[in-house]
Formats: C-alpha cells, structure tokens, sequence
C-alpha cells in the first residue's frame, strides 16, 4: 500500500518528447486502411476496361451481373445492366469489359449471344446448357471504335482469326443449303458456307463459303463447285451407281468443288466468283461458251414440248427450249408456233472437232453453211408414254432450199414437219387419191361384167354337164380296154410265159454260137493258112 | 442522464485501480505501475480517443470494400458467381429464405454498421464530455462488447466453406478479397471499442477535468 511519491516534474521531461510521436504512431492505422482500400478502388478502376452497348432482339438465357463476355473462352467482360429499349424493339446489354479487351471496341467487333444450338452443322454451345449462355466476341480490326453493337442474332460462322479463304458462288438458288452446310474436297470437310443472299435483281443468290487454311490452295482458277446435296443416282449399261458425299450431305446438303482433271490452275484469290452447279456431271462440263438464240416456227401442235425441252443434234444436247407461243402470220393467213431455242454453238462445235481455222468463218456463216447443206429443225417424239416431244436438228440433204436471213434478231432457223407428221400427210394424200376413185362407177360395170359373167359361168356349166352326159361313158369304155390290153401284155412279160422261155432259149443257143465263132476266130488267128489250105492234121494224117 | 449524481467518482476520490488485478491505490499518481502486478495504472486509458478515432475511421474505409467486394467466389459446373455480403442476403431473401437472409443481414451488415455508429456517437459525445444520456451509453458500450463477438460469423462461413468445398471440377469455393476487409472492420471495431474507455462517457464538463489530466499526463506505456 505504500507508494513512492513520486514528483511529477521529475518524470515529465522524459515523457513529453516521447508524447509527441507516440500516440501518433496509432494513425498509421487508418492510413493503412486508407492504403488498401485506395490500392483495392485503383486495382478494380484499372481492371475495368470501356463500357459498351450490345442490342439483342432478346435477352433469352442473360442475366445482368452475371453474363460474361467471352473470347477464345477468356472473359472479357460482363454483363452490367440489360435494359428493354424504349421502343421495346430490342434489349440494350450493357457490358463492362475488361482492360485488356479495349481493342473490343473497334467499330466492326461482333457479338452474339451463344446458346446450345441445333442446326445444320451440328449441335452447338452444349456448354452453357449448364452454365448460362454467354456473349461471344470477335474482335474487329478497324481502327474506329464506338460504344455501340449490334448483336448477331446466330454466331458467325467464320470468324476473324480464322485462316482460310472466302470465295463467292453464283446459283440459281440456294438448293438444301443452309448457313455452315459443309464444303467438301475430296469427301473431306474443308469449310462452310458462310453466308447467302438473294442479287439484288432477285435472279440468283450469292453464296459466300469460306474454305479454310490450308485447304484453301486447292481451290484454283479453274475449280468447279457444285451441290453435293442429297444422293445421286445414276443407272446406266454398268448398273446403278449411287453417289453421295457423306451420310450428313443427304440430309443436310452441302457443296463440293474440285477441278477437272486436276488441273486446278493458278490458286485462286479471296472473294473470286464462281458457279455454282446443280450436279458434279454439270460442274464436270466444259463451259457452254457464247449461247446463240434461234427462233423455229411450227405449223404443227406444239403439245409436249415445254421450255426447258432439249434441243439436240444427233442424240448430243445442244441446247434448250426458251419459250414457245403462237402467232397469226397475216401474210400466209394462218397461225404457225413460234418457239425460242437457245443452242451453245460450242458444244456442237466441239463434237465437230472444228480445227484452227474455225476464225476464218463468223458463226453466222457457218450456220448459213449448215442450213445450206440442209440443217433443219423437226419435232420428234421423246417419250411415247408422256408424249414429250423435243426439238431435234439435223440434216435434212432433200429438204427445199432456203435462203436464211441472217440479220435478223433472233435468226429464223427453217423447219421441216416432223416424221409422224410426214406419215400423216401422205396418209392424207392417199385418201385425198382415193376419194376420187369413181367408185359408183365401177360397181356399175362390175355388176355388168358379173352378169355376164354369170352367163358365161352358167354356160361353162352346161358345157360340163354334156361333157359328162356324152363323153364319159366313152372314156370308161375306152380305159376298160386299155386295162385289158394291160393284162394281156402283163402276162404276156411274166417270168413264166412261153415267150420268156422261148426268148431264153434263144439267146443259150445266141451264146453257144457266139462261143463257136470265138473258136474259129481264135484258130484263124493262129493259123490263117487253113482258111486255104485246111486244117493241117488234115495234111499231116 | 441522471445517472451519477451525488455518486463520487474514483477519479474525484483520488483512487486509481490497476486494469490487471483490479487493485485500488489510493493518491497514485497517474502512469504508475501498480504495486503488486506492475501494470501501469491510469486513470483514464491514455489516448483513449485517439485510438478508437484511428481504428474507427480505418474501419469505416475498409467497411466500404467489405461490403462493396465479393466475399465469397463459388466455382461450379454451372459457371462462377462472385456474392457479395448483400448479394448474399439478396439471393436468400429471394429465394424465400427469410430467416437465413436476415441473419445474415444483420450479423454481417447491421451489426458493423450498429458497432461503428454507436462507437462513433460515443467517442464524439466522450470528446465532447456530453452529459447526454450517460447511462445509456455506458448500456449501449456493454451491449456493443456483448455483440462484437458474433460479428464475425461470415468470416467463419466463408472460411468453413472454402476448406469443406472443395470439389474440384465440380464446385469449389474460395475467399474473395471482401471477406479479408470484412474481416479487418471486425477486427478494427473490437479494437475500437477496446481502446474505447467506457468510464469517459461518465465524465462530463462539470466533472474532474479528467480532459485535461488525459491531454497532459505522461504516457510511458506503449504496449498497451
């Protein structure tokens, strides 16, 4: 209990310099706090990169504050606040993105929203059925940047860090093709259709595929794309052949291309042109060249012959049908069918094997030449069962000589009916001929000549009754006696006849002085003296 | 407010007690170490305004952080999400769990809010040797030391959390920075409110110039 009384004096000086500093030492606690959270604000403030606005037409599977903004599956931002637009056309998303994604902001960035996704090139975005769709990035490269987007609604098929080559083909239409329909070389997948749009005329549709590194060299000047959509069905002398470029093609159709004969020529530029043909047989065709317009005029049915008919020479398609019509020819006084073919003078010239000099004559003076020698157009029945007729041209050498005009537009082909047609004609010709036959006539004096005939006939009879009357008893008479002499000379022949017997005879005793003769003659021979001198026994004895 | 009067108080007697072993010394002068444990004895804590002023205001910045940063970053199959204390509540309110969401709600928010405030209004009204409501300021210091102690129940959440889930691939939770400064407005409130000595609030202006004991007296104590 005792304490030392301390003065206060004595302690204070020591005290007093420390006082100064000491209890200021406990401010450096908050200043710390100051310091982190200063250092905690500055490392968030230069994490945040820019802000921009993406427009959606939905906001299907966003969440604001949670949506990230990926690229090459890094983050690069997310989703702040997702807002209706005040048209309620679209959605504005706000999206905070990171530092390092500033270079995102370049005028031509895109962004899309992905989803799980089903369509022609298989499934996609399986991922986010678990995690939430994101907003995919493809980072633009202009050097503008904006603070606005318009979101695609379906990702990009090609994107720009994408290696390869993008080529435009022309087509009729787009076929089964859909966006990321594949593109084959060699059945082997080497890119996809990016995207189509119908010309601005309407006539065909532009498509863009996009052909990838490092398959894109493959594709030359002289490549030919076609459909490989579906299955292709070819039956000829060697069989059904069933051609199809992967099971997916059949459902999902596709393009293929390839050179003919390989011989792809120099490797072609981004964005060439090319066409786009319906069948691997087509793309396979040598181009048509220069199409010349013909007009034929018929004076015969035109039932079953359509645009799109086939023209041919000699079985080889040379062209087709462009439209037919009727058309009343005030001069003849009579309707005649006017129908527009339109032939590739090439083909037919290729099947000529025209040589070099081909240059010397214009092609309107080799049609003149062909005419000339006969060429004419007819109407042949292609099927019998439909009835579809074609235009078919070939040298008619005995048809009537006619002069061709070529200075008109189209020029006027001439024609000659067709082979049925002939046959009708000449049919009609025999009837016309056999109408003038005076047929009445003619019966007339047939009836006359008959019944004259008639008496000739009835007296022919009258002639053989009395025939039979007189003359047949006779003749039987007649052929009794002459079986009877028969008999008599037949037995008069027998074997056992005494004329035989007797003939027998006769010719024995024929042979025996025929033996004696031999005799004589042979001792004659011998000794020819005794026809003067006798038998020499005789002289001897 | 009618709390002390006629009551003397031991500054007014002269009687100093050791904050260790509770020891009362008669005529000890201030900064004395106590006799039988050798603490020093004052008769006010030194610099007691001071301290809880640096701590309270360091608390108060790293409240904003806290509140502000995700505390809790969970990693699953179906993406990452980043909570923050109030998103927390958010997400449970939402979802229909009242109960949970208001625990959180105020053990992790109000409570270092109710600290915060409270000790400020108490260190302003002590600085101010206010008169004001003495008794129930000297109440509301009490209860603050009764509640400080559950503040940090978050902290123990998230932690418990990050070491149990851990699946990899499939789910993992981890601290954000949040929890760390949530932490920290914890740890800095306790402080606050320790180096806050409660027997200021009793002294007033017409009381012992203990303002000016404090502000002169000699403080040889740095451990404290």
């Amino acid at each position: 209990m005792t304490e030392q009384d301390k003065t206060p004096p004595l302690a204070e000086p020591v005290v007093v310099r420390r006082r100064n500093w000491l209890p200021s030492l406990i401010w450096f606690i908050p200043i710390v706090a100051a310091l982190v959270g200063i250092a905690l604000v500055a490392r968030i403030l230069m994490e945040r990169g820019p802000e921009v606005v993406l427009t959606f037409k939905t906001a299907e599977g966003l969440e604001a504050g949670k949506t990230a903004v990926k690229y090459k599956d890094v983050q690069i931002g997310t989703v702040q606040t997702i807002r209706l637009a005040s048209d309620r056309s679209h959605v504005r998303v706000q999206v905070q993105l990171t530092k390092e994604a500033k270079s995102f902001t370049a005028e031509d960035t895109r962004f899309w929203v992905v989803r799980p996704r089903l369509d022609t090139s298989g499934i996609s975005g399986l991922g986010t059925l678990l995690s939430g769709a994101y907003i995919g990035a493809d980072a633009g490269s202009s050097s503008e940047t904006v603070s606005e987007f318009t979101g695609l609604e379906a990702p990009p098929i090609v994107t720009r860090d994408a290696s390869g080559k993008q080529f435009l083909l022309r087509a009729r239409d787009v076929g089964s093709l859909g966006i990321g329909s594949p593109v084959y070389f060699r059945r082997i997948k080497v890119g996809q259709l990016a995207a189509y749009e119908l010309d601005a005329d309407g006539r065909g549709v532009t498509l863009r595929v996009f052909v990838n590194a490092p398959y894109d060299k493959f594709v030359g000047a002289n490549t030919r794309f076609w459909h490989a959509s579906g299955l292709d069905v070819e039956l000829n002398a060697s069989g059904v052949k069933l051609r199809t470029q992967s099971l997916a093609t059949i459902v999902l159709g596709g393009i293929a291309f390839q050179a003919p004969d390989d011989a792809m020529g120099p490797t072609a530029q981004e964005n060439t042109i090319f066409a786009l043909a319906q069948d691997e047989t087509t793309a396979m065709k040598q181009p048509d060249g220069p199409s010349q317009t013909l007009l034929l005029y018929f004076n015969q049915s035109l039932r079953g012959l359509s645009p799109g008919a086939v023209v041919d020479f000699r079985g080889v398609e040379i062209g087709e049908v462009k439209s037919i019509g009727v058309e009343f020819d005030r001069l003849a006084n009579q309707f005649r069918m006017p129908v527009l073919i339109q032939v590739y003078p090439d083909r037919l010239r290729r099947d000529i094997g025209d040589g070099p000099g081909e240059s010397r004559y214009t092609q309107l003076d080799r049609l003149k030449f062909l005419v000339d020698k006969g060429l004419r157009a007819q109407l042949r029945t292609g099927n019998l069962l439909t009835g579809q007729i074609y235009v078919a041209l070939d040298f008619f050498p005995r048809a009537a000589p006619v002069k061709v005009d070529i200075t008109q537009n189209p020029i006027e082909l001439p024609t000659v009916p067709s082979g049925l047609e002939e046959i009708q004609a000449q049919l009609g010709d025999i009837a016309r001929k056999l109408n003038k036959v005076p047929f009445d006539e003619i019966g007339r004096d047939l009836r006359k000549t008959l019944g004259t005939l008639n008496k000739t006939l009835v007296g022919a009879e009258q002639l053989a009754a009395s025939l039979k009357n007189d003359v047949s008893p006779e003749m039987t008479a007649a052929m009794k006696d002459v079986r009877k002499t028969l008999n008599n000379a037949d037995k008069t022949l027998a074997d056992d006849s005494p004329l035989q017997q007797d003939m027998r005879q006769t010719l024995q005793e024929v042979t025996r002085a025929a033996n004696s003769l031999r005799i004589l003659t042979d001792y004659l021979e011998r000794h020819p003296e005794s026809l003067l001198r006798g038998k020499p026994e005789d002289k001897k004895q | 407010m009618t709390a002390p009067r006629g009551i003397e108080t031991a500054a007014e007697l002269g009687l100093l007690s050791c904050p260790h072993c509770g020891t009362v010394w008669r005529e000890a002068a201030d900064g004395e170490p106590c006799a039988r444990c050798g603490t020093r004895m004052h008769r006010r804590k030194p610099h007691s305004i001071q301290r809880t002023w640096a701590y309270l205001i360091a608390a108060c910045i790293m409240y904003l952080p806290a509140n502000l940063l995700p505390v809790m970053i969970t990693k699953s199959l179906l993406g990452s999400q980043y909570d923050t204390i109030l998103s927390g509540v958010i997400y449970f309110w939402v979802s229909g769990a009242y109960g949970l969401a208001a625990i959180i709600f105020i053990a992790s928010f109000l409570v270092p809010l109710f600290k915060l405030s409270a000790l400020i209004l108490l260190a302003v009204l002590a600085q101010r040797h206010s008169d004001w409501r003495q008794l129930e300021r000297a109440r509301l210091y009490h209860m603050l030391e009764i509640i400080g102690r559950w503040s940090m129940l978050d902290v123990f959440v998230v932690s418990l959390l990050a070491g149990l889930v851990r699946i990899q691939g499939f789910a993992e939770i981890s601290a954000g920075v949040g929890i760390a400064a949530f932490g920290a407005v914890v740890v800095l409130t306790m402080m606050a409110s320790l180096s806050f000595d409660p027997r200021l609030s009793w002294d007033s202006r017409n009381t012992i110039p203990a303002e000016e004991h404090e502000r002169n007296m000699p403080n040889k104590e740095q451990g404290a």
